[in-house]
């Protein structure tokens, strides 16, 4: 009788990295399914795109590395960086935009500081701000809500046809920090799109994430508390600076909760293992530091929208918090933190 | 023995560039290499102070005590950078401009004062002054190299404003690579400077790499006459 001879542990677990990515691609889902039925089959042509780049990349550098190219292409890393990546682009940016934003993800964000589980940044963000720095124009021309089949979405994408006139619209966001004049009702009434909180629809997306991110949080991929840390700074920070509902108003809590990218930093940005910070404490502040950056730059910055810039300055800081949050190692009666004399 | 001119040679241009093995005067190096004109005006700028100052710092070198070298060398490479300064200020206004406090920041650039010190003090004024050519050169060449990727992939031309640098003739030398070009704004932001520095880095580093494995593998040849007999263990 051939007894199966394997070595403890023998506990079966769900949190090998190919597992916790495919988790972590179902619960974006519903946040596709949003953006989707909002803007139109271009979103889904950008993920298929921004995948293939990705891939493509990954697997150019492994191999320049001399790195075996099976074993990390299936741990799907590179697939979930390109997802989060293409679902924080504009759904009709051009093909170009996608590829340099995913290159500089995958080669420069990733794999030259050591591949999966080395770099000290968020790759898709490194991908966002790189863009968003040398593109703006590009960057900031999100079509109003419009449904287009996949050809003419196709056309939009690869250059074949320009996108309609009128189908440009600036985001919630974006006019409110212009805005000098109007109150905030009555940018509301000039702008029907923008529905009832987040504007143009995007309330819709942002609880598609929120509802993929409670997914995950039930799955225990990740703790409660970075992205409970980044939503109450970023909620009481708005309600601190709210103003009602006048011309200089900065929005209300509820706003801010839902629109832009809030909801997508939240759970699946802010949660990032790698790049953001280890204790459960440590946590808590990083995503409290991205909460606050993050209305720092939407209210006074000079972006509309700050989730990337907040993430890379706190991934920054991650290793300082670590080094002040250690927690309290067994057998000792207080935990070790920071720098002491004569140590 | 002094070094052979074949030596500082290598030195400078390859095996020690001030710009991409030593990674002295970064600042001058990133901060002005935004497009072909910057850079060359700078390298050219550097490269003459680093001859000038290699030069006279050699001529002085028996007279200057040792505990007062550093600042008198610095004195020394401080007059000559005000002579370019006013030179550059005289016939290329406008680049001067544009280069701004870069110009009198040469006095402060490491790789001047490393060569004087490292090499300038130390040797006779015809290997100080070929020194202070080839450590120029090699500066100059990454410098102007940064400076035309940079403004390559920023704006899709190369040579943009050479009038600058060389009057009014060269005001057609613009060569545009990529018409229709969109602009690579992050290469003419500070990170392009180093990213493509660190690119250039890495590009040497295999490039030597690869010559190193290419001089191993003629070695064996000589190696095989002259094998030890082993005297324990397995005989293969």
């Amino acid at each position: 009788m051939a007894l199966p001879r394997i070595t403890s542990p023998h506990a079966k677990g769900n949190n090998r990295t190919q597992q916790v990515m495919l988790q972590v691609l179902l619960a974006t889902v519903p946040g596709i399914l949003a953006l989707t039925w909002l803007y139109g089959f271009g979103t889904l042509i950008n993920l298929l795109w921004a995948c293939l780049c990705a891939i493509g990349f990954e697997a150019l550098i492994l191999a320049l590395r001399k790195r075996p190219l099976g074993f990390f292409l299936k741990d799907y890393s590179a697939v979930v960086t390109a997802v989060l990546l293409a679902l924080a682009l504009p759904p009709y940016s051009p093909w170009w935009l996608t590829l340099v934003a995913v290159g500089f993800a995958i080669v420069l964000g990733k794999q030259l500081y050591g591949g999966l589980g080395q770099n000290p940044f968020n790759p898709a963000m490194i991908g966002y701000v790189v863009v968003l720095v040398s593109f703006p124009v590009e960057m900031t021309t999100w079509p109003a809500p419009h449904m287009t089949g996949p050809l003419s979405a196709l056309q939009h994408i690869f250059g074949f046809a320009n996108l309609p006139d009128g189908w440009v619209q600036a985001t919630a966001l974006d006019t409110l920090k212009i805005n000098k004049s109007l109150t905030v009702d009555e940018l509301w009434t000039q702008n029907p799109a923008f529905g009832y909180i987040g504007g143009a629809g995007s309330e819709v997306v942002n609880l598609g994430f929120l509802l993929g991110g409670l997914y995950l949080l039930r799955k225990r991929l990740f703790t409660w508390h970075a992205p409970v840390g980044m939503l109450a700074a970023l909620a009481i920070m708005s309600l601190i600076f709210w103003n009602g509902s006048g011309s200089d108003s900065h929005g209300s809590p509820l706003f801010h909760l839902l629109s832009g990218a809030t909801m997508l930093g939240a759970f699946f940005i802010v949660t990032d293992p790698v790049s953001g910070a280890t204790s459960n404490l440590g946590r808590l502040i990083f995503g409290a530091g991205v909460g606050i950056l993050v209305y720092v730059i939407r209210a006074w910055g000079g972006y509309p929208d700050g989730i990337a810039f907040g993430v890379l300055l706190m991934n920054l800081a991650a290793p300082t918090i670590d080094y002040y949050t250690r927690p309290r190692t067994y057998g000792h009666r207080k935990p070790t933190r920071g720098f002491k004399l004569g140590e | 023995m002094s070094v052979s001119y074949r030596e500082i040679t290598i030195n400078g241009l390859w095996k020690n560039n001030p710009g991409l093995v030593q990674l002295l005067g970064l600042c001058p190096l990133l901060g002005t290499s935004n497009s072909t004109v910057n850079a060359l005006g700078l390298a050219l700028a550097s490269a003459l102070v680093l001859i000038c100052s290699n030069t006279a710092v050699s001529l002085v070198r028996g007279v200057v005590n040792t505990a007062v070298r550093l600042p008198a060398f610095v004195m020394i490479i401080a007059a000559l950078t005000t002579c370019i300064e006013l030179l550059m200020q005289a016939y290329t206004y406008e680049l001067y401009q544009i280069l701004g406090i870069f110009i009198p920041l040469i006095t402060t650039n490491c790789v001047i004062l490393g060569r004087a010190d490292a090499f300038a003090a130390k040797n006779d004024p015809a290997r100080a002054a070929y020194d202070g050519l080839m450590m120029g050169l090699g500066f100059g060449a990454v410098l102007v190299v940064i400076g035309a990727l940079r403004e390559l992939f920023g704006t899709g031309a190369l040579f943009a404003n050479m009038q600058l640098l060389f009057g009014p003739s060269a005001a057609n030398w613009q060569v545009t690579v990529f018409s229709d070009y969109k602009g690579f704004l992050l290469a003419i932001l500070p990170p392009g400077a180093f990213i493509v520095l660190g690119l250039l880095i890495a590009l040497k580093n295999r490039i030597d790499e690869s010559l190193a494995e290419r001089a191993k593998a003629r070695e064996p040849a000589v190696a095989a006459q002259s094998r030890r007999v082993r005297v324990t263990g397995v005989v293969e």
